[in-house]
C-alpha cells in the first residue's frame, strides 16, 4: 500500500518522466526506420551491400551502452545536449532489428511472385513498392517491434548522462537506496514496453499476407 | 507485302549462348525461330536448357551470345519493361501476388499501363470468364483458391493487356492428371480463339503432341531437333526415338495392367 501511496503522491512527477522516455524511444525508433528500412532495402537488392551494412549494424549492438554515451560525448553538437546524444545511441542499438528484418521480409518473398512480376514487366521500383514491402511489412514490423522494446529498456540508462527518462527514478533511487523510487521507474518502463510489444504485435498480425 | 509479314518469324535464336557467370555452359548454338500463331513446345528433360531458352525471349535473362529478336528486333536493344509487358508469361507455380485480390492481380499490368477502372473492371470478367471461371472469384484472395483455379487466374493475368506472344513454362506441371487433362483442353481451344504465338515449355510428350504445332527437343543445352507432332513419333532421330519409347512403354505398361 506503501508503494501505491507513493504513486498517487508522485504522479505528476512518473507521468512526466513517462512521456520524456517515449518521446526519447519514439523519435529514435522513427530515425531508425527512415534509416533503416533504406538500408534493407539496399543490402537485400544488392548483396555486395549486405555484409557491411548488417555487419556494422552487429558490432555498434555489441557496444555496452554506458560505453556508447561515453564514445558520443566528444561528438559536436550531439554532445551538447545530453536527449540530443541519448537519441543517437538509442537509434543506433534500433538500427540493427529494423535493418535485419527488412533485409529478411524482402528476401523471404517467394521467388516465383518475384519472377512473375518481373516477367509481367514490372519496373524494379513497382515490384518494390508493390510486392516486396507489402509483403515484408509483417517481418519489418516485428523488428521495429523488437527495437522499440529493446529501447524503452536502453532509454532508463539515458538518464546516466542527464537526458531524463524514467531512468531518473531508478538511478536515483539507487543512490539513495529507495526501492519505491527504483519501483517508480522500473513499473512505468516495463509497462511502456509491455503495451508497445502488444500493439506492435497486434499490427505486425493484422499486415501478414496470407 | 502482306504475305512477308506474315510469314517472318515473331521470336528469332541466332546463334545463341548462355552461358552462367561461373563459366557452366546451359545452352550452345541455340538456332531457333518460331511463327506467328503457332504454339511451339520445348520439351526436354530437367535441365536441358528449355527455361533458359524461355526466359531469353522476355529478358528475364540476355544471351552470352548470339541475338535473340522478337518481332525483328534484339531483346537486348529493346526497352526490356515494355517488351516484358507485350509477351504474356505463365509459370509452373504460377506466382500469384498474394496480398492482392484475383480481380488486382490479373489487373495489375492494365493497372500500370494506365487503364480506367471501369475498362479494367470489364477485362477482367472477361478474362476471368474466357478461362473458365466465375466473375465472383475475382473478389478471392489467391490463397482461397484450388491449384487449377489459381492457373486459370495466372493464365488471365498472362493474357490481361492482350500480348500477341504467351511465354509457358510447364504451366500445367503442378497440376493433377485430371485438372491437367481439363487445363489442356481449355488451352486449345483458348488458342483456337486467339490466335497467339505460344512458346510452351514441358517434359511430358504426350501433353507436348497433344498442345504443340512444332516441338523443339532439347538436350544438355541444345536443340536436337524440330518437328511436328506427327513427325515426332514417326522419327528415327535417336534421342526423338528414346524419348518416344520412354512414352510408348509407358503406355503399353499401362495396358499390360488393364489386361490382367
Amino acid at each position: 500500500m506503501n508503494l501505491l501511496h507513493f504513486f498517487m503522491e508522485n504522479r505528476g512527477q512518473i507521468l512526466e518522466l513517462s512521456l520524456e522516455h517515449l518521446w526519447l524511444v519514439g523519435i529514435s525508433t522513427l530515425i531508425a526506420v527512415l534509416i533503416g528500412i533504406p538500408l534493407g532495402i539496399l543490402s537485400a537488392r544488392w548483396p555486395v551491400w549486405n555484409r557491411p551494412v548488417l555487419g556494422t549494424a552487429n558490432i555498434i549492438q555489441t557496444i555496452p551502452s554506458l560505453a556508447l554515451f561515453g564514445f558520443l560525448l566528444p561528438v559536436p553538437w550531439i554532445g551538447e545536449r545530453a536527449d540530443r546524444l541519448a537519441i543517437l545511441a538509442l537509434t543506433l542499438y534500433a538500427l540493427l532489428p529494423v535493418i535485419r528484418n527488412t533485409y529478411t521480409g524482402i528476401r523471404s518473398v517467394d521467388p516465383a511472385v518475384i519472377e512473375a512480376g518481373r516477367g509481367m514487366g514490372l519496373t524494379g521500383r513497382q515490384l518494390l513498392l508493390q510486392v516486396e514491402l507489402p509483403l515484408a511489412l509483417s517481418v519489418i514490423l516485428s523488428g521495429v517491434r523488437v527495437a522499440v522494446v529493446i529501447s524503452v529498456g536502453l532509454a532508463t540508462i539515458a538518464a546516466a548522462i542527464g537526458a531524463g527518462g524514467l531512468g531518473e527514478f531508478i538511478f536515483r533511487g539507487l543512490a539513495m537506496v529507495n526501492n519505491q523510487l527504483i519501483l517508480a521507474g522500473a513499473i512505468p518502463a516495463a509497462v511502456l514496453a509491455l503495451s508497445a510489444d502488444f500493439g506492435l504485435g497486434w499490427l505486425e498480425k493484422r499486415m501478414r499476407p496470407r | 507485302m502482306e504475305r512477308t509479314l506474315a510469314s517472318a518469324p515473331v521470336i528469332e535464336f541466332r546463334d545463341v549462348a548462355y552461358v552462367l557467370p561461373n563459366g557452366k555452359p546451359l545452352l550452345l548454338e541455340l538456332n531457333l525461330e518460331v511463327q506467328r500463331g503457332e504454339t511451339l513446345v520445348l520439351l526436354g528433360r530437367s535441365g536441358s536448357g528449355k527455361t533458359t531458352t524461355l526466359k531469353l525471349i522476355n529478358r528475364l535473362l540476355a544471351p552470352s551470345g548470339g541475338e535473340v529478336r522478337v518481332n525483328g528486333s534484339s531483346t537486348v536493344e529493346a526497352n526490356v519493361i515494355r517488351l516484358r509487358r507485350s509477351i504474356g508469361y505463365v509459370i509452373q507455380d504460377v506466382g500469384l501476388f498474394p496480398h492482392f485480390t484475383v480481380e488486382r492481380n490479373i489487373g495489375l499490368v492494365p493497372r500500370i499501363e494506365g487503364w480506367e477502372a471501369p475498362r479494367i473492371h470489364n477485362r477482367v470478367e472477361e478474362l476471368l470468364q474466357l478461362v473458365g471461371l466465375e466473375a465472383k472469384i475475382g473478389e478471392r484472395y489467391p490463397h482461397q483458391l484450388s491449384g487449377g483455379q489459381r492457373q486459370r487466374v495466372g493464365v488471365a493475368r498472362a493474357l490481361a493487356a492482350d500480348p500477341a506472344i504467351l511465354l509457358m513454362d510447364e504451366p500445367f506441371g503442378a497440376l493433377d492428371a485430371l485438372t491437367r487433362d481439363e487445363l489442356q483442353r481449355e488451352f486449345l481451344s483458348l488458342k483456337q480463339r486467339l490466335s497467339k504465338t505460344v512458346v510452351f515449355v514441358t517434359h511430358d510428350l504426350r501433353e507436348a503432341l497433344r498442345l504443340g504445332s512444332r516441338i523443339a527437343l532439347m538436350e544438355a543445352g541444345r536443340l536436337v531437333t524440330v518437328l511436328p507432332p506427327e513427325g515426332f513419333v514417326r522419327s528415327d532421330d535417336r534421342l526423338v526415338a528414346a524419348y518416344v519409347r520412354a512414352f510408348a512403354d509407358g503406355c503399353e505398361l499401362v495396358a499390360q495392367r488393364g489386361s490382367l
